[in-house]
Order: C-alpha cells, then structure tokens, then sequence
C-alpha cells in the first residue's frame, strides 16, 4: 500500500489579485462544461473561463487575473462565501493549476474549504478590517506581497504586523507536514472493521 | 457548542442521533471517522477517484454499498443516438470501464433505472432513514428528506469513501428551519425553499446541518420533501433533513431494496425514533409562516435573489453594505432587468421542467395540469426533462407525455439536462429561463444564458404565456 505524501504548506510570500465579488460560485471558478474531463491537470487555463473571456472569445483584459500585474500572484483574495455551488474539486484544481496557492476572503462555503485544503490551496478567512486593508494596499501598490505563515497563522502585507487567522487544527497538521487524509483513514482500518462488525 | 460525547445523554437532534451512530471514531484534535452507509458514483466526479485508487494499489472497500449511475454529461435525445461529444463519451466509457473494473453496481444508459443520481437513489429504497449517505454532487442534500444525513463531498472525498468507507468530518451546526401553517393553493415545496433562502442567503446555512420541521412541512409528500431538502446546499448548508413519518414509511415500503418482511418491521420500529427529542436545541433556528407564501421566483445570480411571483425587484442600491448593493447591479445588468419592476410580465424563451429539484412524479403531473388544453407560447422552446427512466415509464403510462407534446414542449429522455448544461442542453447568450432546477448562477444553464427559478406550476404558467406569470391565475383547467 502506497500513501502519496503531498508537497508541505508552510510559509508563502506573494503577490496577489483582487476579486472582491461576493458569492463566487464554483460554475464561474471552472463552468460545467470544463468538467467533461478525466483527469485533475490542465483545468488552470479554464479557471474563470467565462469572465477571463468576452462573449466574442477575445480575452477580457479588464479581469483581474488577465492584467499584466496578476502574473506570477499566488494568492487571491475574494469576497465572502468563495466557493459557494456546486461540490466540483475541479474548483481548487483549476486555481491551483493556474498558480495560486491560498484564497483569503471574509467566508468560504464549506464544501470549496475542505477541497481547496486537500489540494494544497490554502482558504484564510480574515475579518472585514483586514480584508479591506488588503483591498486598500492593492489599489495603492499593485506590487503589493502578502506573506503567509501557515505554522503560526498569522497573514501580513508585506512590512505590516501580522494578524492571526484560524485554521480547523487537523486540517493545518496535513497541510503543514503533507499529510494525506486518505493515508490517515486507512490507518484505521482496525476501527473500521469492527465498526461494521458491530452495525452488520 | 457541546461535543457530540456530552449530548448523549440529553434531549438530542435527529441530525445529532444519525451523527452519533455513525462515528467510527473520534479521536481529540481530530475530526470524527464518519462511516458511509451508501456510496452514489456518477460520471463526472469520479474518475480521479477510481485512478486514485488504481495509483495506490487500493482495494474497493464496499461496493455493496456504492449505486452508480450516468445522469450529468448524459445526452437527453433519444438513446438510439451516439453520444456525440467525444469528451461526454470517454467520460461515460470511463463510468463502465472502471465499475466494471472495481465491481460496482452501474445503471448506465442502456438500464431500465437509469436516472439522476438523486432521484433513482430514493426510487430503489436504498436511501433509508437514519442512513449516512454521500456523492460526489452538492445536491445529495435531496436525500435528508428520508430523515438521512446526506451531503456532498468532493472528489479525494468519493476517493476516501471508496478506499475506506468513511470519511473524516468536522461536526456541523444544527439550524432549525420551522414552517408552520398551510400553504395557499399554488404554492409548493420549491416556494417555501425559495423563500427560506431568499430569508437566510446563499451562505445563511454555511457550517450548519438544516432540520426543516413544522406543519407545512409535515403535511408535505416525499418528493414535496426531496424539493425541500436538495436546495439546503444554496443556502450554503452541509445537509437538510426532514424527521421520517408515516409518508415516508409509506412512501418506502416495497421499493426494491428496503427492507421486506420483518426486517421492515423492525427497521420501521428504528425508524421512528428518529425525530428530534422534546428539549432538543439547536444552534440556530429561523421560521417561516406557509399561510403567507406566495408562487416565489428568482430575478438574479444566486438563488438568494428571490421574490414572489406577484412581487417587484429590489429597487436600485437595495442592500445592507456597499457590497450588497454592488451584488444587486451587477446581477440586475447580467439579467437584463431593471431594479424596481414587477418581475410578472419578464418575456421568457425557454422553459426548463427537470433536474434533481423537480423532475419527478408530482413536479410533471403539476406541470401538465397547466399545459392540459394549452398550448406553449409562440417562440418559447420547453424541455420537459423527467428525473429517471422510472418516472418517464409512469409519466407515459399516465399519459403525460401526450399533454406536453400536444403542447408543443420537447419530451425528453432523463438525466440532468439544462440544469447544468454540460450535455447539450443549453441557453443561448441573453436567453431568459423560467427553470426549475437549482441554481441561477451566471451561465449555469448556457453562457450567456439568464435564469429565473421556480416551479414546475410556475415555469408552466410562463411556458404557455410567454411571460413570467402568477400560475394562480391558470389554475382550474384551461379556459
């Protein structure tokens, strides 16, 4: 038995992009029509593919994400409830695949969380203050960087103190060491079985 | 908020009675082993599982208790075609390919049960009362009508249920969503859902597990129930459920895998004790009065943006925060619709009657008591979509599929069709929807494409006027 060890998440420092719309729904993250596919790669070029592009096909260069400035960010930072819909992982595939690596909004919706957290994307949710001095920083500096500590929780701008976010604790266990959820259930297998030996 | 450790002893939640007898194990810092009492696999969300499985050298743990079937990348022409999207038919290849493989059990296209995944689920008696029950699709929700605590999972998540038949879960909130008092004639299941959410918002429920109870809840049939229960996730919820009775109990006995003889007494004995104790309390609770409602619809991009029928659009900078109000017009300019108006009279292209919300039995003898003696308004194009092949064999035994053709609405074979778009069922950019289906998100139905949802009385009324329409003023039979 073969348990795949995930890259670790432990300290990130980068730019990001704004998204600042609330309710964002997994059908914009990557529309259904992307999901035809069988495998987990390739999905970051349709990530957003419907607002990433005119109805013309002609790339919207207003996006956020298209702009010269959003190369290279490896955070997004998003309105509240991100990732509210549909139950799609081909969400947090299709934003990873592009290159981020966390999403801090206000709120996530609960299904979005825990897929993003079992593909190395990290949710942090930030309080209103907070979410609004990120939105200021951008609009004054768009080389602006946000550097994350996973270990201690905390979220900063760059050259700002940091603030702490909160994390479910196992969650942050797999994350920081790469730990697979799966690797962990089948290690109680045990209690599985006399699980259904008890409820056959 | 007390652990599920201290709460066995008080009065308890019914959500909190399946939860406890289903942990596995529950260590500190940790979250709960919740063990998997079925398993529903569709072609969309579980390839990566399968190789998954395959790359770790993993065992399918119980296939007894998995049920696959074909519904989303599904073709709704008859099934003599090909499927004719390369990429829909490989998926659908992979579905076979790998239950076959891994010995689950498939209703593919070919089989007398195929059908949405949430409606064939409850058809066949394996979605039971007191069950836990998962699929790699947010609308698995549906099920908790049964009294199940069912939800939607992800795809590592499908992947876990196959490897291991749990899955490790945080222990939600419990919300109470009471309706009391009776509904006024023309006002169904999907009202009373579209105005719970239309009260609490798209992430009113996040965190929570949704017991709907009350009067109007308990008067309500089990696919009343289902309604209900499938839209808990667009208020953001983990689950709804709904206290089994005797309409559920009734509802059950005899499908093919519920329990016969006196394993059904005795599992109908079980059965009754789930209900929420006298005492029991909940982390939350909101209420809605059912006299009050009216026929609700939708005017925006999230299933939040709902009003009656009869009612207008917000009016412009509508809204608690700046955000809000941002929300309102940005929604209001992706529809097409002018803040302030009355939503009666909107022009409408399309009309869609399916989808795991409203595609079965009831949802089609009360889109047909519309359609009987009338005929679909010029330039409007309807999709009566039924949920399984069970429900299209019954709708044509009862002759309803003459109703809609005689109107002039396509009748088409099951799956989840223009719900979600991935099949070639789909709007044209700019295109208004009177849909019954679940989500109005932009471009969910087509790109482009503008949804209103409601019900199957009400997207009738809109499919024979050509305009959005209280179907209160239709009802009594064409004129």
């Amino acid at each position: 038995m073969k348990i795949e060890a995930k890259d670790p998440f432990t300290t990130l420092a980068a730019t990001f992009v704004v998204l600042p719309a609330d309710n964002v729904d997994t059908d914009q993250i990557i529309p259904a029509r992307f999901l035809k596919v069988t495998d987990k790669k390739g999905l970051g070029d349709s990530v957003f593919a419907d607002w990433r592009r005119l109805p013309d096909g002609s790339v919207n260069t207003d996006f956020p994400l298209n702009r010269p400035d959003a190369k290279g960010a490896q955070i997004l930072v998003a309105g509240q409830n991100f990732g509210c819909g549909s139950s799609r992982e081909h969400a947090p595939w299709a934003l990873v695949g592009w290159g981020l690596r966390a999403i801090i909004a206000p709120s996530f919706a609960d299904i979005f969380k825990g897929n993003a957290m079992k593909n190395g994307l990290l949710p942090i949710a930030v309080d209103a203050a907070f979410h609004a001095r990120i939105l200021e920083a951008r609009r004054a500096d768009p080389a602006a960087r946000i550097a994350v500590d996973l270990p201690a929780q905390t979220v900063a701008l760059e050259g700002q103190p940091p603030v702490r976010f909160e994390i479910d604790p196992f969650a942050k266990e797999c994350l920081v060491h790469g730990i697979d959820e799966l690797g962990y259930l089948l290690e109680r297998s045990a209690d599985i079985d006399r699980y259904e030996a008890k409820h056959a | 908020m007390s652990d599920s450790q201290t709460d066995r002893t008080g009065p308890r939640t019914l959500f909190e009675k399946v939860w406890s007898e289903h942990i596995v194990r529950e260590d500190a810092g940790a979250p709960a082993v919740l063990y998997v009492d079925l398993h529903l696999v569709h072609e969309v969300t579980s390839p990566q599982a399968f190789d998954g499985l395959r790359a770790r050298g993993l065992k399918f743990r119980r296939t007894d208790r998995t049920v696959a079937t074909m519904d989303h990348s599904t073709p709704t022409l008859p099934r003599r075609l090909a499927v004719v999207d390369p990429q829909a038919a490989a998926q659908l290849a992979k579905l076979k390919a790998n239950c076959a493989e891994f010995g689950v059990t498939l209703y593919d296209l070919d089989s007398a049960e195929q059908g949405i995944v949430h409606v064939i689920g409850p058809e066949l008696g394996v979605t039971q009362p007191g069950c836990t029950i998962v699929c790699g699709d947010s609308h698995t929700s549906t099920h908790g009508a049964f009294g199940a605590l069912a939800f939607g999972i992800g795809t590592s998540e499908v992947e876990h249920v196959m490897a291991t038949q749990c899955l490790l879960q945080s222990r939600p909130k419990t919300l109470e969503v009471r309706v009391d008092g009776k509904l006024p004639a023309g006002v169904g299941a999907k009202d009373i859902i579209l105005a719970v959410i239309a009260k609490i918002g798209t992430g009113g429920a996040t965190g929570h597990v949704i017991e709907y109870r009350g009067t109007a809840i308990e008067a309500l049939g089990m696919e009343e129930r289902m309604t209900v229960c499938n839209m808990s996730i667009e208020a953001g919820a983990r689950a709804g459920m709904i206290a089994p009775d005797e309409t559920t109990f009734e509802w059950l006995e005899g499908r093919r895998f519920a329990p016969k003889g006196d394993a059904w007494t005795a599992a109908v004995a079980k059965w009754k004790t789930l209900k929420t104790d006298p005492g029991a309390k909940f982390d939350a609770s909101v209420s809605l009065d059912a006299n009050t409602l009216a026929p609700m619809i939708t005017y925006g991009t999230n299933p939040g943006m709902g009003i009656p029928v009869t009612g207008n659009l917000p009016a412009a900078g509508t809204g608690e925060t700046a955000s809000d109000r941002a929300a309102l017009a940005k929604a209001l300019d992706y529809m097409g619709l002018t803040a302030g108006a009355p939503i009666a009279g909107q022009r409408v292209d399309v009309v869609f009657i399916g989808s795991c919300t409203n595609s079965r039995m009831g949802d089609l003898r009360s889109a047909a008591s519309v359609f009987k003696g009338r005929k679909v308004a010029p330039n409007v194009r309807v999709l009566v979509v039924p949920g399984s092949k069970a429900v299209k064999r019954q709708a044509e035994a009862e002759g309803l599929d003459v109703v809609f053709k005689d109107a002039g609405a396509e009748w088409r074979e099951s799956g989840c069709s223009m719900c979600i778009a991935m099949n070639g069922d789909q709007l044209s950019p700019g295109q208004y929807a009177v849909s019954t289906s679940n989500r109005n998100f932009e471009g969910r139905q087509g790109r482009g494409g503008r949804t209103l949802l409601a019900s199957p009385l009400t997207a009738a009324a809109a499919a024979v006027t050509g305009k959005v329409t209280d179907p209160r003023t239709l009802m009594g039979g064409a004129t």
